[in-house]
């Protein structure tokens, strides 16, 4: 394996963990502000489908992207309505979410194109163009620097620079901004954000139209960047695994960031090598496939360092009266 | 006091959102361009006009009882397993290497090391999680999922690596002995001159699962177990001062589930493929969600809703087969009913209670 292999299972990782990491934002602000979502997967899936299909349709990926987005905020708000209004289960809404998702994606799909739960494949404006950076060609020969800016930096998906973007503003917004403070406030200790005077219901309802929206972004990547069309169940447990980074993570954008490349590394490995073998050992692909959950459940474990979830999270604030 | 009579509580609220989860089932049906009621129609005659179609409806709701019940046994201790999934994956490991590795005599004692090794397993699959939950205080939900998405690498690994015979492509186990083939309903009801459930896979571990839901009815009502799993589920603090012990307590509760969704393996690998193949479980865990829901947690009520969910599952095969409608047009009434039943609750139950309380009002 040479200098210019490890570049592109990099590249390849990064590809791979952009949706990880806008949906694990997405988990972020929803859990940082006490609704626990278990439904991106879910959203990811309706937003994938309706992006490449309304692209498809309208011929410009803008519009795809714009549909993916509304139609992944709208179960947002199923999800919210459930949770937050009528003080639900938000593991059950959760849960009741990834099959509507996977069910009606589906039957759309049929009812729409007759592919057999496909749309058809997106070309030119209907799917995002790799972007190339400025000056990617000249340097090019620069040894070591060159090959880097070339092959990994430059010559992403326009998504994928956003959701390198979206890290600091996210960073920005929970600690910087009042409303994060507001929001993390939420998520740790509601009777107090409602003592001061503020609508916890309202806070609760932004922090899961924000991550409708983070989603709508994860699903239209895969459907209209990653690949050219959605397929059925594209999504894969992704979902899942940016769950797993968000735990990893313990709920922090930075650390979301490097775990989502992490386990996009671990994946791109997996694509790539299938089997590997150290020596005479052979470390199977089903293993590098578990790897994620397994760390999760690892750090779950409290056994490297403790991952301590916001504290009212999972919780519907009910108001005394 | 703004409580609802028993009855509305068990009766009434399923019932109403179950017709809200038809209705908007029915708004997508017609959605796509297809007539409800014909949709409708077709289902009950695919699935209960005839023995063939109970044999596929008994089939599932057999899957649907075992994993409905692991869900209810555990939400009795307030714990919500997600994972019967995973549990019924490994289970059906369990199941497989005891058929194929044990030369056994006779299907009955066959269907005995079966069950016994499908609850060790599933057991063993909820263990982790249970122990994570009750030591270190692991969210179960989560743990739960990450150990589905574990054991079907590991699965897939076996499958592929170990138990694939030599030459085969398909990552399947070789096929069960003879004498481990459990007894169809075809073979067990049918006469020389009415033949009855013809080629459907219902078997006799659908009575298997009837002796289940009594065992577990018994378990959490008519036990000391029970008592404890129940009163640690209404109030933790309280089972604490009873001198109930949480941790104990929370690993036995999902031991139970973890091997009733096993037992769901049963089913699917001995009695249907005879042999241990790659998605036998087919969401089946997940549907326990939704069983265990609907049917309040309560034995004869997982019951009713496993056949109703075996109903949905062979109904929506039938529609497949004869109209446009696609299969998952079942997935989108199961989210409907989980949606209804679970999250949304308190949307039927709050206009209701306010009903009740105004009824009284005017009574006394």
């Amino acid at each position: 394996m040479d200098f210019l292999d490890i570049l592109q299972v990099l590249d390849s990782s990064v590809r791979l963990a952009t949706p990880l990491l806008l949906a694990c934002l997405a988990g972020l602000f929803s859990e940082r502000a006490g609704v626990i979502d278990i439904g991106l997967e879910g959203k990811m899936l309706v937003a994938a489908f309706f992006s490449a299909a309304i692209a498809y349709m309208s011929g410009s990926v803008w519009v795809g992207l714009l549909a993916g987005i509304a139609a992944s905020v709208a179960l947002s708000l199923i999800h919210g309505l459930a949770s937050i209004t009528f003080r639900g289960n938000q593991l059950i809404s959760g849960v009741a979410i990834n099959f509507l998702a996977a069910g009606m994606t589906v039957l759309v799909a049929q009812h729409w194109f007759e592919q057999g739960g496909r749309t058809p494949s997106l070309t030119g404006a209907g799917r995002f163009e790799s972007v190339t950076l400025p000056l990617s060609e000249t340097l090019k020969n620069v040894p070591i620097l060159g090959p880097i800016y070339h092959e990994l930096i430059s010559g992403q998906f326009l998504l994928v620079y956003i959701a390198v973007l979206i890290v600091p503003l996210t960073w920005w917004v929970l600690y910087r901004t009042r409303f994060g403070l507001r929001l993390r406030a939420v998520g740790e200790n509601p009777a107090a954000v409602d003592t001061a005077g503020i609508s916890v219901t309202r806070l609760r309802y932004m922090a899961v139209i924000i991550c409708g929206v983070l989603c709508g972004l994860a699903g239209a990547y895969l459907a209209t960047a990653l690949q050219a069309g959605f397929v059925k169940d594209m999504t894969a447990g992704r979902g899942f695994i940016a769950l797993a980074a968000l735990i990893f993570a313990k709920w922090k954008p930075w650390p979301a960031m490097w775990t989502c490349l992490l386990f996009g590394v671990l994946q791109a490995v997996a694509l790539r090598y299938q089997n590997i073998e150290i020596g005479s050992f052979v470390i199977p692909v089903q293993f590098m496939d578990a790897l994620p959950y397994i760390l999760t459940v690892v750090i779950l474990a409290g056994l490297v360092g403790r991952a301590v979830p916001p504290l009212a999270g999972g919780e519907p604030y009910t108001k005394e009266r | 006091m703004r409580t609802l009579p028993h009855w509305a509580d068990v009766v009434l609220i399923p019932l109403i959102s179950l017709l809200l989860a038809g209705f908007l089932s029915a708004l997508v049906v017609l959605a796509i361009g297809e007539n409800p009621w014909a949709a409708f129609k077709l289902m009950v005659e695919g699935s209960l006009m005839r023995s063939a179609g109970w044999g596929y409806t008994l089939y599932y709701a057999t899957n649907f009882i075992f994993t409905g019940l692991a869900v209810a046994v555990a939400f009795h201790a307030r714990l919500f397993n997600i994972g019967g999934e995973g549990q019924a994956i490994v289970a059906g490991l369990g199941v497989a290497l005891v058929c194929l590795y044990i030369p056994w005599p006779h299907w009955s004692i066959a269907l005995i090391g079966a069950t016994v090794a499908a609850g060790l397993f599933g057991a063993l699959w909820a263990f982790i999680p249970a122990y994570l939950q009750a030591e270190r205080g692991s969210h179960i939900v989560i743990t739960t999922i990450m150990f589905n998405f574990i054991a079907a690498a590991l699965l897939n690994y076996v499958l592929v690596n170990l138990l694939r015979p030599a030459g085969a492509m398909d990552p399947a186990s070789a096929s069960f002995p003879e004498a481990t083939h459990l007894p169809t309903f075809q073979s067990m009801f049918s006469t020389a001159e009415t033949p009855l459930f013809r080629g459907a896979p219902a078997n006799v571990t659908f009575f298997l699962a009837l002796i289940a839901c009594v065992l577990v009815w018994l378990l959490i009502w008519r036990t000391k177990l029970g008592y404890e799993i129940r009163s640690f589920g209404q109030s933790e603090t309280a089972a604490n001062y009873a001198g109930i012990h949480p941790k104990r307590t929370i690993v036995i509760a999902m031991l139970i589930s973890g091997a009733l969704a096993g037992m769901m393996s049963i089913n699917t690998t001995m009695g249907e493929a005879e042999r241990l193949v790659l998605n036998s479980v087919e969401g089946a865990g997940f549907i326990g969600i939704a069983v265990a829901l609907m049917g309040r947690n309560h034995p004869f009520g997982v019951l009713l809703a496993a056949l109703l969910f075996g109903f949905l599952y062979q109904g929506g095969a039938e529609l497949a087969l004869w109209t446009d409608i696609p299969r998952e047009l079942i997935v989108v009434i199961q989210a409907l009913v989980i949606m209804f039943t679970g999250a949304l609750d308190n949307m039927v139950r709050m206009p209701l209670e306010s009903l009740f309380a105004m009824m009284r009002r005017r009574n006394s």
